[in-house]
């Protein structure tokens, strides 16, 4: 850059690179503003009553003023949606690595009749909107009897997450190296044992990508606990906020301090471990 | 011994790849089969009864009031997909270009417009819904404190502005997605062709339409793609914004909200319709896949191979 950069600047003069970097900083910065000011202004809300968010919707608040919180915590189910979603994301998580894993693997690592159609048929399930299959989802869960049931979210969201999970997970674990695995072939280590103790660790990169992929939108997932889940007690925090959203309609406070704590999770997350999330989001799109 | 060896592997292989394969095909190619299928009976309620051949198409395409339904939705959903073409692919498209030249802070603006998009659509609708408040939003404080008090209005209350506001705060929910794409499929762009266009040309306009354009071709193939499939997905945001009815008066109506509505809308008064919604699901879906395809391959034809 530097050396070609510097006959660059000589032509083109000094004050022109300025002014275009200094566009596009001005650019970057209004941006930022954009992108940031609505977060912000919901955190300071959450901190305000409501009559001082309508006096002075910008100012900021006294922090030590955490009424609305408490209100959160003991007036509502916000805990418990909180919960439903650890628990169907976590279980839904440990499904798709799980049986991710398993088939990248198998798909990756042995060569065997049918296997290039049957990464097709896990590929082939990247780009359908499984949305517009919500009808006959519906049927299949009730007659599993797991309408109602945060299994059907779990069931549902495990398959929508393998075919990007075995897509990422077989092209990483073909590149991994043969060594290692004939080496303990050689001594006599079974497959499962080659697969356990050799390769996964070597996965572990993989993973991680995969699994941001998957996690953020099951965590944030709305449409199907809307069609699935009735039962307030089983709700997850979207559809969970929608509920309580409608309770506190006119307690502004409460409502921009529901929306801080339900986006406070992800938003610390995202922030210490940007580079991940970054990845792991626009790796479907990124190749 | 060999052939021993042999079955093992083969089982060992078979108990690998049963269990994910059985998972898609119960929870993902069996309902989108079948949702062609009940697309052709009539439904009463839960239960299926007649075959009824293409009636339910017909119906949601060509009898009243369908047919305007679908026609608003569909209407919608174009203006949509257009208008998030300029305001989050464009946008998107600049962003990253300015966040290419790492400039100082680079680092933190990267971080800045990638922070929405990994918010809950509904924590997104429902901070949007409260700053457009007619009254106490902070989009219409703001308007009133800059002396431009006159353009305050009910933005999502009235037909006119209804949609656009929404269109807005998805723009702002999902920019950071093509930003980052952009910038990942820039910074592939090798330093021996950008030297070699700075002998060439001092026009940033000629840089940036003539090599960086062309050369981030299979980034751009990508997003558009995704924001098409999106865009005829909507329903969440318009949803909490506008309601299940796509207030007011249907402007806000989308095509993922109207096939909700029509499959599940009201089950206590008796409004919902399997073989209405299976039809319009099978519609969108053969619409979705046949212009997604459309748009993939005339853009790879585009893109150059570097």
């Amino acid at each position: 850059m530097s050396a070609v950069g510097t006959s660059y600047y000589d032509r083109k003069g000094i004050l022109g690179t300025l002014g275009r970097d200094g566009l596009l900083q001005i650019i970057l910065i209004a941006n930022s503003i954009i992108m940031l000011a609505p977060i912000v202004i919901m955190i300071f809300s959450a901190f305000k009553t409501t009559p001082q968010i309508f006096q002075s919707p910008f100012g900021f608040p006294d922090l030590t003023q955490v009424g609305n919180f408490v209100k959160i915590w003991t007036q509502t189910n916000f805990l418990r949606y909180l919960l439903n979603s650890f628990v169907v994301t976590g279980a839904s998580m440990v499904l798709i690595l799980t049986l991710g894993t398993m088939a990248a693997y198998a798909l990756g690592r042995y060569a065997f009749t049918g296997a290039g159609f049957i990464l097709m048929f896990f590929v082939a399930g990247l780009t359908l909107p499984l949305k517009l299959a919500i009808i006959p989802l519906f049927m299949l869960m009730r007659d599993l009897s797991i309408l109602n049931n945060q299994l059907s979210l779990i069931f549902v969201y495990t398959a929508m997450g393998l075919p990007t999970t075995i897509f990422i997970m077989t092209g990483f674990i073909r590149t991994l190296p043969n060594e290692l695995e004939d080496a303990a072939r050689m001594d006599g280590a079974s497959e499962a044992r080659i697969m356990w103790s050799i390769m996964l660790p070597l996965v572990r990169p993989a993973m991680v990508i995969a699994g941001i992929q998957n996690v953020v939108p099951i965590w944030n997932d709305f449409f199907f606990p809307l069609v699935f889940i009735q039962n307030d007690a089983l709700k997850t925090l979207p559809q969970g906020l929608t509920t309580f959203m409608g309770e506190y309609t006119t307690d502004w406070g409460v409502l921009f301090s529901g929306l801080t704590l339900s986006a406070a999770p992800i938003i610390v997350i995202y922030i210490v471990l940007s580079r991940q999330f970054i990845a792991g989001m626009t790796s479907g799109a990124v190749k | 011994m060999p052939k021993l060896r042999m079955t093992g592997r083969g089982l060992w292989i078979t108990a690998l790849i049963v269990p994910p394969l059985a998972f898609v095909a119960l929870f993902v190619v069996y309902p989108i089969i079948s949702a062609f299928a009940y697309a052709f009976f009539d439904w009463q309620g839960l239960k299926r009864g007649a075959f009824v051949g293409l009636d339910n198409f017909h119906t949601v395409l060509f009898v009243e009031p369908y047919r305007s339904w679908t026609l608003n939705a569909f209407k919608n959903n174009i203006i949509v997909f257009f208008a998030l073409m300029v305001l989050q692919n464009g946008l998107g498209f600049i962003l990253a270009y300015a966040l290419w030249r790492e400039l100082p802070g680079a680092r933190f603006h990267r971080i800045a417009v990638f922070l929405p998009v990994v918010l809950s659509t509904i924590i997104v609708a429902y901070l949007f819904k409260l700053f457009y408040h007619p009254l106490f939003g902070v989009v219409n404080i703001t308007l009133r404190n800059v002396g431009l008090g006159w353009m305050a209005q009910p933005w999502l209350g009235q037909s006119g502005t209804a949609l656009w506001s929404i269109i807005a705060a998805q723009a702002w929910h999902m920019v950071g997605f093509p930003t980052l794409v952009f910038l990942a499929g820039m910074q592939r762009i090798p330093g021996e062709i950008l030297d070699a266009v700075r002998m060439e040309t001092e026009s940033e306009w000629v840089k940036i339409s003539k090599i960086v354009w062309p050369l981030v071709a299979p980034s751009a193939t990508i997003v558009f793609t995704l924001l098409f499939v999106g865009a005829f997905n909507w329903f969440e945001l318009p949803y909490i914004m506008g309601g299940l009815d796509g207030s007011p008066f249907g402007s806000t109506d989308v095509l993922g909200l109207y096939f909700y509505r029509t499959a599940f809308g009201n089950v206590s008064a008796g409004q919902q319709d399997f073989g209405l919604g299976s039809a319009l699901a099978v519609l969108i879906f053969l619409f979705i896949a046949v212009i997604a395809s459309v748009i993939t391959v005339r853009l790879r034809a585009r893109e150059i191979q570097i």
